[in-house]
């Protein structure tokens, strides 16, 4: 499942704008390819990031993956609810399972980012 | 990229493969918690065809595999089966593998897939006594099941014996659903079951029959994943993460397997001069504290001292925390001991815990 209203990176992390606030979360897709996530390893708010450098990590039973931030701009709020339920990143990956909010210091970074669209065509070719 | 007979009936079940020594390998079908959970609470049925087989017979049989590994293979009498070693000269492990009597002077080593030509080699190069060795893996299928139903599931299947009679590490010949196959009462889970040696050209016959029954049950096939996890709570070693060539037995704690009296076998002077010498390091388990998971080459800390690195690692799906095995300093840490692992440039609280992890169902 391809939520329509959000931008998406290669590394499958997904966005959400809402004004200069951007929510952040990994895709279906790329929940089901990890399964069990069981940690989640995330920045501390007042944190400056970077797109397209990690910001975090998550943990499955075979292995760690890195979160790549789709945006730049200062962590706002963190989901907390994560650190002790990580598993929520697999039951509801564009819901309960987000990362973060970051105060977007730059709205055009969103324009170099996939549509749903064109997330659907990467995840094909990646799966071929 | 080798595959085993049961390749297509892996795909068909929409498994995902891995690569492993060599071999293109179900890592898993469903999840790996769920197949690890379904073998501690019911059954797994696991395709471990990748697995090495090397029959050692004739005159002069008896004397090479006693003279190749660290146990005391004298011990064993027919339809037995003995874990051991290989050591080389200088003491370093070659590889761990099973020791299944047939009968005097036939025996058949179960090895590690990623070092079958590496024993093979090894086997050959030792043998002095005239006995035949001969690489039966490609010809060899292993369908293990494993778990508190394993017994239960197998029996309608066997018409021969009730194979609840058959002790841990034994092993016997009969018919399975038909087929031929060495019924051995071992695995690498730490529950209850069975490991079944097949003809190639009979394994695909052993799983179709076996699948249903074990589906039925509420059990599930297993892959590689699940594999390691329930390997590692059950706190048994693998070769190549836990130890390897250059690692002698007595610093991972298999100790228990070399037997020098009355027992003469390659690496036995180099492991009585390292005895001797003292052993400067041990493999220990633990637990972390937190909820972070400590994977293979972290390092491992008490207080400001670095004493060591993690070798195997996973978040153990029974336990709903992390453990693993570690390679310390000996005598630096003893149970219950706090330490920390670094993970990502910080330290995350764990302690030493004693293995098994779980509790075995063996």
């Amino acid at each position: 499942m391809i939520s329509q209203d959000l931008r998406y990176m290669e590394s499958h992390e997904w966005v959400k704008q809402e004004g200069d606030i951007a929510t952040i979360g990994i895709s279906d897709y790329a929940q089901s390819e990890i399964q069990d996530i069981v940690y989640v390893e995330l920045p501390e708010i007042g944190t400056e990031l970077t797109q397209k450098t990690e910001f975090g990590v998550i943990e499955s039973v075979k292995a760690a993956f890195d979160l790549y931030a789709p945006v730049s701009g200062e962590v706002i709020e963190v989901n907390e609810s994560l650190l002790d339920a990580p598993e929520q990143v697999n039951e509801s990956p564009y819901d309960e399972g987000w990362f973060l909010k970051i105060r977007m210091t730059d709205t055009s970074e969103l324009e170099v980012l996939l549509d749903a669209d064109s997330y659907q065509a990467h995840i094909e070719a990646e799966h071929a | 990229m080798k595959r085993t007979p049961l390749y297509e009936l892996h795909k068909n079940l929409n498994a995902k493969f891995t690569e492993f020594g060599g071999w293109e390998m179900p890592l898993q079908y469903s999840s790996i918690v769920a197949e690890h959970l379904a073998v501690r609470s019911i059954a797994g049925l696991f395709d471990l065809s990748h697995m090495g087989e090397i029959e050692v017979s004739g005159q002069g049989a008896n004397e090479l595999v006693q003279k190749i590994s660290t146990n005391d293979v004298s011990r064993l009498s027919d339809g037995r089966v003995l874990y051991t070693l290989f050591c080389n000269e200088t003491g370093g492990i070659v590889d761990d593998l099973l020791v299944y009597r047939h009968a005097d002077n036939h025996y058949m080593l179960v090895v590690n897939a990623s070092n079958i030509a590496k024993d093979l080699a090894w086997v050959e190069t030792c043998n002095d006594t005239g006995a035949s060795v001969k690489d039966i893996s490609k010809d060899t299928a292993l369908i293990a099941l494993q778990g508190p139903s394993a017994i239960d599931l197998l029996n309608p299947f066997v018409l021969e014996r009730d194979v609840s009679e058959i002790p841990y590490f034994r092993f016997t010949t009969g018919d399975v659903a038909g087929v031929r196959t060495a019924i051995s009462r071992t695995g690498y889970t730490g529950e209850s079951g069975f490991e079944l040696y097949v003809s190639a050209t009979d394994a695909e016959r052993l799983w179709s029959a076996l699948y249903p029954a074990v589906i039925a049950a509420g059990g599930q096939p297993v892959g590689l994943g699940a594999r390691d996890t329930l390997r590692l709570e059950a706190g048994l070693r693998l070769y190549g993460v836990d130890m390897n060539d250059d690692t002698n037995p007595f610093e991972v704690g298999l100790g228990r397997f070399v037997r020098f009296k009355n027992h003469q076998f390659v690496g036995k002077r180099a492991l009585l001069a390292e005895k001797k010498k003292g052993i400067t390091k041990d493999l220990i388990g633990f637990q972390m504290l937190d909820r972070a998971v400590a994977r293979a080459g972290y390092a491992i800390y008490r207080g400001n001292e670095r004493i060591g690195s993690v070798t195997s690692g996973a978040p153990s799906p029974s336990l709903k925390c992390s453990i693993g095995f570690a390679s310390i300093e000996s005598q630096a840490g003893s149970e219950n001991e706090k330490i920390d692992v670094e993970i990502r440039g910080k330290l995350h609280p764990a302690k030493i815990v004693e293995v098994p992890f779980i509790s075995m169902g063996t």
